[in-house]
């Protein structure tokens, strides 16, 4: 089984150095590209390659490159998003203070593709080792001549900046993201016109989850085929799972998308804890609906869990047991997002903390039936459309999938005026 | 043609809208709120949705925000879709999840956007139980009230305040649903446009303060179209009344002069109507006596006397011309200047006989390029600063629009524009507000300035005269000023008055002459000092100071003087010794001023709200405003007074005119620069539908079969208009009034200023039936004659200084500052120096500096400021206590002098 | 007033942006640095210093949870209240902490020793539940550590 991404980290937790990153064949994709390659041959291979971003919403990679306009003046900007905020989600901290210059290496790649001469890493403000490491990466990339000005003699010059952010989950949300880079609240940005158009600065921009980018030198040196086989099934490549909750062993695997959720909860997270009992599971991060026993066996990529009626997101777990209260579970989930609202649109603003304050009554068992009706109307209009950004509608999926698949929960506790 | 689907039925949307406003232009209801035609689209409040389809047989549909989508053809969207709808009542009622309820005390309340809105939505009942969030009120100066529990958090504010205006002290703060919008902390707003946070924001978050006062629901109030009186720009008020008070001033719509807004000059400088100073009595002999009295008095004063009559640039020019008839042609005098005399008669030749056209604010809005000179915009024309910050926006929303970002989607353009702007060139004494838009600032002495223009217009083109001894510098800043305004291709020249220079008027006039040879959709747009400048400028008259010299040289025994303290416009001295000499004064005016106070006779004059009249803007527009409510006491408007002095004398031409048509009329005959004025509004005979009147009050007045309850039960009849077709009632039409008299705006569910939509053609255009006002400068020349006479390089005398003027919006201007909300913003009288100047006089800041000025002795305090130009003083202009100075001219500096301020107070 | 080492950051953070007003959060960051939290003074120092007004850079400061416009203590505990800690026991956590120092989400002990909050997903999921003190993340955390990882915050 290869795990390209994972596979040359040195197993203490130190990062890779330069030399070391070297030696395992790193910059070598970076020494073609530039060599051999035009810009637009490296994006007709991402394209071709199959790449999904891994920042959650799953978009085809080398087709949000070709949106860039290849004749625009520069500056255009690349951006990792090194926000990883999500609740649940802890995969991309792995890559970024292990494999520093696999990223790096992807991000020049990237930027080389759509012509970009700036980049940055948005890295989010607790991962303080990871900003160490970065830092530290940054610095040796430049001394050994793959950042700045004519890297490696191609005439290709890139430049790249580390912002550690302050907090706010919605700093994840690309061009919220970008506001905040621009120094202002990080609101979302209307789209149309995308950052590919207008985006950093208002010039041409893309943004890329950090394991996305990290996928990307092993694309160009290995091809298109070859990460599309890494993974036998609908989608290509391999990806970092997590899992996390009550489970024996939680933790974080490099895998390929043909795993099965069981596998990943039986097989790499050890079973549940003894005593307790699988009840669901939120399979991509906290904004991603609820699968249930029914879905264990459906497969990890973005296909089979859009089939089972969620979303891969960014493959993180979390798992519900039979010891937590499902209202209490939905309760924490509705209070970050509502805490987490930029507070830009309506329904959001507004919509979010009713949600909370109905679920805290009923677990508290001050519930009346009528709340559920208050829960379903929000469920089904803070939807995608409706708000401003993806915030809402990401923090409806586990609500909505709770009220199918748990309603009795609620039900009893509102029924009975017990506490959860 | 486009098509557009709205329910199944077809529509032509027009173009370059989004579905928003092509709904509501073509009459259709749709709720909003962050929306604002002048604002744009950001997409926060998501009230706006609507279903759009994919085609006729998608019956699903997705919900969109109106606002937020392009109108493509062939569309299909539904606004009475059951979701969307059911969508759009849970917007409210998320809004009022939080807000205080509190209606029945709030100032918004019967004129909210937010009530019409909840109820067009059809949210009825509180599903949400919880403990609503609360906040803290700042206080932020004497204009505007600040509530925030009220708050929904739409972002209009800011974005106006901000975005749109240029303010620094207002924002958002915090996230989530704790967001606030006030200052870092409380304290006086800053911005000249503050005010028209009262109308943009939707609920009752920030007020009018003023209003707040004297307090009165929108629907017992009694309103009239009007034009505002603190500037030549003319903007279109609503001025409101209750109790014989006036007691608030809204925005008018004007698709072409000032759109939604209004300065805080113009909305909160109405105080003066009701001010303490007010003249409410006829006085004889400094006692005051009763109307027939005081005619008595006036007709013995003028019978068998040698009278001259001196008019005003801010009354109307029905006053103007009843004074110059009482009179005759050859007495009557405009009570300016000479110095502004000839600034007026420059400007109508510039804009009359040159080949270039005045445009109006709208257009300085769509101008690609600006060049101003010697014009402190934001203190001497506000609402003009307004327009040019919005023009600096054109080439950058063009460059957007390459990138398919349309100009209303409005953070969309701004964040890909991010700190690009226009041209902008701005040349003037001292530093502006609207220098941080500038493209390049200029600061030099008015005849620096004037060589500056002279130059560009030279580098546009050759034939305009050269300028000699220009520094290199200078010869830079020419070429590339040039350079960009041939670039453009709605290029402005914007100048004025304010520096009473003649070579920067005409400076400003070769520019925009040169620029017309290479392109004809050149602009020139000149500001005059007061409200009717235009009008007194256009009407035939004489010199001020030919009429003291008539007085002095024993040629006149009895002078009137209208609406004018002659103060403001003479060195004391003169004008002292002109009142003293003259055998009788008659002055009528409203309210009291120096000049009234050395009057035999003095007869209270309407302000503009007991008045009906015609002013006329910089632009050359003759618009009309109306009279809101007849006084209780004898005071009427001046030219009715002059009607009855004219019948009590028997005086052949005024015993002709009854009323205001009929001087209208004769003015428009014997004027033939005012040719046109009587036909700005529809006679007084005029009736809509069914011989209806248009009523001043709502028909929800609530107040008026009780309102004098308390004194007497049986109801007064109403006051009969003889000048118009507006009733004094509620009773009359209730459609939509004719554009030019628009008392205020409702609509059936549209109670709050927000209703001006239903009476526009389409959102953000004229209204309905043209925009108001008729414009009398049209350029008769096609060839430019280009000004020759270049002033010489400004050279700092020893022991001298250049005094200019420097404007305040607070202040300097006349009747504003008698208004008690905007007294308490005008600036104590200073003297501005350059550093140098200073210490070369060892003066330090605040020190008191003494000088004199053609005899007139002057001490005041010292500023400072490395922007002011060497050698040259800044007086601050028309403050209360501050004697009248002709500018720019030489000042004499002294040492160890005093002189006693006299701040006046009546 | 900024310190000429304040000023020296700033400047640095300047140079790395195209627009100056881009450096803003930089500049947030490091006065808090140096001084634990933003105060209204220096919110206006900091605005003057980067050519904006205080409302501009208060905006800014305001939405970001991690600017502090209030004192905090000496050492800030951040403790993970997301959904894998919270499955994890965090509530009990931040109960017992609660009960150590007498603070409530918000407050600081009165000898100014910590300020005590919330934070959302700390991203060490499956070492949950974890909490920040400062730099250092302490993850799996057990009641009984507690008040050993506590006390080496003085
Ligand atoms: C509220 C919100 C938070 C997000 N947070 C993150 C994040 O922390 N990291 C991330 O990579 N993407 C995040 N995203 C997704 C990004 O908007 C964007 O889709 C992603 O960075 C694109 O990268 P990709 O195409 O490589 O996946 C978030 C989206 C939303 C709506
Ligand atoms: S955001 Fe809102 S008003 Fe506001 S108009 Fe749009 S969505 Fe509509
Ligand atoms: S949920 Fe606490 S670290 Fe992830």
């Amino acid at each position: 089984m290869e795990k390209p991404l994972t596979q040359h980290m040195r197993g203490d937790g130190a990062p890779l150095s330069l030399k070391e990153y070297e030696r395992a064949g790193g910059y070598q994709a970076l020494r073609k590209a530039l060599k051999e390659m035009e810009p637009k041959a490296v994006t007709a291979l991402v394209k071709e390659s199959n790449l999904r971003g891994r920042g959650g919403a799953g978009f085809l990679t080398g087709m949000k490159w070709s949106f860039v306009p290849m004749n625009a003046p520069k500056p255009k900007y690349l951006i990792c998003n090194a926000d990883e905020m999500e609740p649940g989600t802890f995969k991309d901290r792995i890559l970024l203070e292990q494999t520093p210059h696999q990223l790096i290496e992807g991000m020049i790649l990237s930027a080389y593709a759509i012509q970009a001469d700036q980049s940055y890493v948005f890295l989010r403000w607790a991962y303080k080792l990871a900003a160490k490491v970065i830092t530290q990466a940054i610095e040796e990339a430049y001394a050994a001549g793959y950042l700045g000005k004519n890297i490696l003699g191609s005439g290709f010059d890139l430049d790249m900046h580390l912002h550690t952010g302050v907090g706010r989950y919605m700093c994840g949300e690309e061009t919220a993201l970008l506001n905040s880079l621009e120094g202002k609240r990080a609101t979302p940005r209307a789209k149309p016109p995308f950052p590919q158009i207008s985006g950093l600065f208002g010039k041409p921009t893309i943004v890329n989850n950090v394991e996305t980018l990290c996928c990307i030198p092993h694309i160009v040196n290995r091809g298109a085929d070859w990460f599309k086989n890494l993974s036998p099934g609908a989608d290509a490549g391999t990806k970092i799972y997590g899992v996390s909750g009550k489970v024996k062993k939680p933790g974080a695997w490099e895998l390929p998308m043909t795993v099965t959720m069981r596998e990943l909860i039986e097989d790499y997270g050890g079973g549940m804890q003894d005593g307790l009992k699988f009840r669901g599971a939120l399979p991509g991060g906290a904004s991603t609906d609820f699968l249930v026993e029914e879905h264990l066996d459906i497969r990890m990529d973005y296909t089979g869990v859009s089939a089972a009626g969620s979303r891969l997101g960014t493959g993180t777990m979390i798992i519900l047991d039979d010891h937590t209260s499902v209202v209490g579970f939905v309760r924490n989930l509705e209070h970050f997002f509502a805490q987490e609202s930029c507070g830009f649109c309506t329904p959001c603003r507004e919509g979010l903390p009713w949600i909370e304050k109905v679920l805290r009554t009923i677990e508290i068992g001050e519930g009346k039936p009528e709340d559920i009706k208050t829960l379903e109307f929000h469920t089904k209009y803070l939807g995608p459309g409706n708000t401003f950004c993806a915030l809402a509608p990401g923090a409806m999926e586990p609500l909505q999938s709770a009220l199918k698949y748990f309603r009795k929960d609620f039900e009893e506790l509102i029924r009975h005026k017990i506490s959860a | 043609m486009a098509t557009l689907y709205i329910d199944n039925k077809p529509y032509d949307p027009g173009t370059g809208k989004n579905l928003l406003e092509a709904c509501l232009s073509l009459g259709l209801d749709v709720p909003y709120f962050c929306w604002h035609p002048s604002l744009g689209s950001v997409g926060a409040c998501r009230q706006c949705a609507v279903k759009v389809y994919k085609d006729a047989d998608d019956k699903k549909g997705r919900i969109i925000m109106s606002c937020m989508e392009p109108v493509t053809d062939n569309q299909r969207i539904s606004i009475n879709d059951v979701e969307a709808k059911e969508f759009r009542e849970h917007v409210v009622e998320w809004l009022m999840t939080n807000h205080p309820h509190d209606c029945a005390v709030c100032d918004e309340g019967g004129s909210c956007h937010l009530q019409d809105m909840t109820v067009m939505t059809g949210h009825n009942y509180r599903h949400y139980t919880y403990k609503k969030r609360t906040y803290q009120n700042q206080y932020l100066g004497p204009f505007i009230n600040h509530e925030m529990n009220r708050c929904i958090q739409c972002y209009r504010c800011v974005r106006f305040y901000k975005d749109y205006a240029g303010g620094k002290d207002l924002d958002a703060f915090a996230s989530r649903n704790q967001v606030y919008f006030g200052r870092h902390e409380p304290g006086t707003l800053e911005s000249e446009f503050s005010g028209n946070l009262a109308e943009v924001c939707p609920t009752g978050v920030f007020t009018d303060k003023t209003l707040k006062e004297h307090y009165t629901r929108k629907w017992d109030l009694t309103t009239a179209p009007s034009i505002c009186q603190h500037c030549s720009l003319g903007c279109n008020t609503i001025a409101g009344e209750r109790y014989g008070e006036l007691r608030s001033i809204t925005n008018r719509y004007h698709g072409k002069v000032n759109g939604y807004f209004l300065c805080d000059r113009g909305r909160f400088g109405y105080g003066f109507v009701n001010a303490e100073g007010r003249i409410r009595k006829p006085r004889v002999n400094e006692v005051e006596t009763d109307k027939q009295q005081a005619i008595d008095a006036v007709r013995q004063a003028i019978v068998g006397q040698r009278v001259i009559g001196i008019g005003s640039p801010r009354a109307s020019l029905q006053a103007n011309f009843v004074l110059k008839a009482l009179v005759g042609e050859d007495h009557f005098y405009h009570g300016v200047s000479d110095n502004t005399h000839n600034l007026g008669e420059l400007v109508i030749k510039i804009l009359k006989e040159g080949p270039v056209r005045t445009p109006s604010m709208k257009e300085v809005e769509s101008a690609d390029a600006v060049l101003v000179l010697g014009e402190d915009l934001t203190n001497t024309a506000p609402m003009l600063a307004l327009s040019v910050r919005q023009s600096v926006r054109q080439q950058p929303l063009k460059h957007a629009a390459a990138s398919n970002i349309a100009p209303w989607n409005d953070a969309a353009a701004r964040e890909f524009i991010q700190e690009e702007k226009g041209p902008l060139y701005i040349a003037t004494v001292h530093t502006t507000k609207l220098d941080d838009v500038a493209t390049r600032t200029y600061r030099a002495a008015p005849d620096e300035i004037a060589r500056l223009g002279f130059a560009v217009a030279h580098f546009i083109n050759p034939a305009a005269p050269g300028v000699n001894n220009l520094s290199e510098a200078e010869v830079e800043l020419a070429q590339h000023i040039a350079q960009k305004l041939l670039e453009a291709k709605q290029p402005v020249v914007i100048s004025g008055t304010s520096c009473e220079s003649e070579h920067i008027v005409r400076a400003a006039a070769n520019v925009a002459w040169a620029l017309h040879e290479k392109n004809k959709q050149t602009g020139i747009v000149l500001t005059l000092p007061e409200s009717n400048s235009m009008g007194l400028a256009l009407m035939g008259g004489h010199r001020l100071h030919s009429a003291l010299d008539a007085i002095l040289n024993q040629h006149a025994d009895t002078v009137i003087i209208m609406e004018n303290d002659l103060y403001r416009h003479g060195p004391a001295s003169m004008v002292d010794e002109f009142l003293k000499t003259c055998r009788k004064v008659i002055v009528l005016d409203h309210t009291q001023t120096p000049t009234t106070d050395k009057a035999r006779i003095v007869i209270p004059s309407g302000t503009f709200a007991e008045s009906d009249g015609v002013l006329v803007n910089n632009e050359g527009r003759a618009q009309r405003f109306f009279q809101v409510y007849e006084s209780t006491d004898v005071i009427q408007e001046s030219w009715r007074w002059l009607l009855t002095i004219g019948a009590a004398i028997d005086h052949p031409r005024l015993t002709k005119w009854k009323n205001f048509e009929d001087i209208t009329k004769a003015l428009a005959q014997e004027e033939p620069l005012l040719k046109g004025v009587d036909h700005i509004t529809p006679p007084a005979s005029f009736r809509m539908a069914g011989g209806q009147r248009i009523p001043r009050e709502s028909h929800r007045y609530s107040g008026r079969t009780s309102m004098n309850a308390a004194i007497n039960v049986s109801e007064p009849k109403p006051p009969e208009d003889p000048d118009s077709s507006l009733s004094y009632t509620m009773e009359g039409y209730r459609g939509l009034a004719p554009s030019q008299m628009i008392p205020f705006f409702w609509s059936p569910g549209w109670n709050s200023i927000q209703s001006v939509n239903k009476y526009q053609d389409e959102v953000g255009h004229s209204l309905r039936d043209g925009d108001p006002g008729v414009r009398l400068l049209e350029p008769r020349g096609t060839k430019a004659t280009y000004f020759i006479g270049i002033p010489e390089q400004f050279v700092p005398r020893k022991g001298h200084l250049m005094a200019v003027h420097l404007h305040h919006i607070y202040g300097s201007e006349e009747l504003s500052a008698w208004s008690p909300a905007v007294a308490t913003r005008i600036p104590q009288p200073y003297v501005l120096l350059n550093p140098v100047d200073a210490e070369e006089r060892n003066l330090k800041a605040d020190d008191t500096f003494n000088f004199d000025i053609e005899d007139q002795a002057y001490a005041m305090p010292v500023k400072i400021s490395p922007d002011m130009p060497q050698g040259v003083a800044g007086l601050p202009y028309g403050l209360a206590g501050l004697p009248y100075v002709e500018c720019p001219s030489w000042c004499i500096l002294k040492t160890n002098m005093s002189w006693k301020k006299e701040v006046y107070t009546p | 007033m900024l310190t000429v080492e304040e000023k020296i950051e700033i400047d640095k953070a300047i140079h790395e942006v195209p627009v100056k007003k881009a450096a803003c959060i930089e500049a947030l960051k490091v006065v808090q640095q140096k001084r634990r939290w933003v105060s209204d003074e220096s919110i206006k120092d900091i605005a003057a210093y980067m050519d904006m007004s205080p409302e501009e850079l208060d905006s800014v400061a305001t939405f970001y949870n991690l600017i502090f416009r209030r004192p905090v203590g000496r050492h800030i505990i951040l403790i993970c209240d997301s959904i894998s800690c919270y499955v994890m026991g965090q509530e009990k956590l931040t109960d017992l902490i609660t009960k150590q120092l007498g603070i409530r989400y918000g407050q600081t002990t009165l000898d100014g020793r910590y300020t005590f909050l919330p934070n959302p997903c700390l991203g060490t999921c499956d070492h949950a539940p974890a909490l920040m003190i400062d730099n250092d993340l302490y993850r799996d955390v057990t009641a009984e550590q507690l008040e050993e990882i506590l006390g080496k915050y003085a």
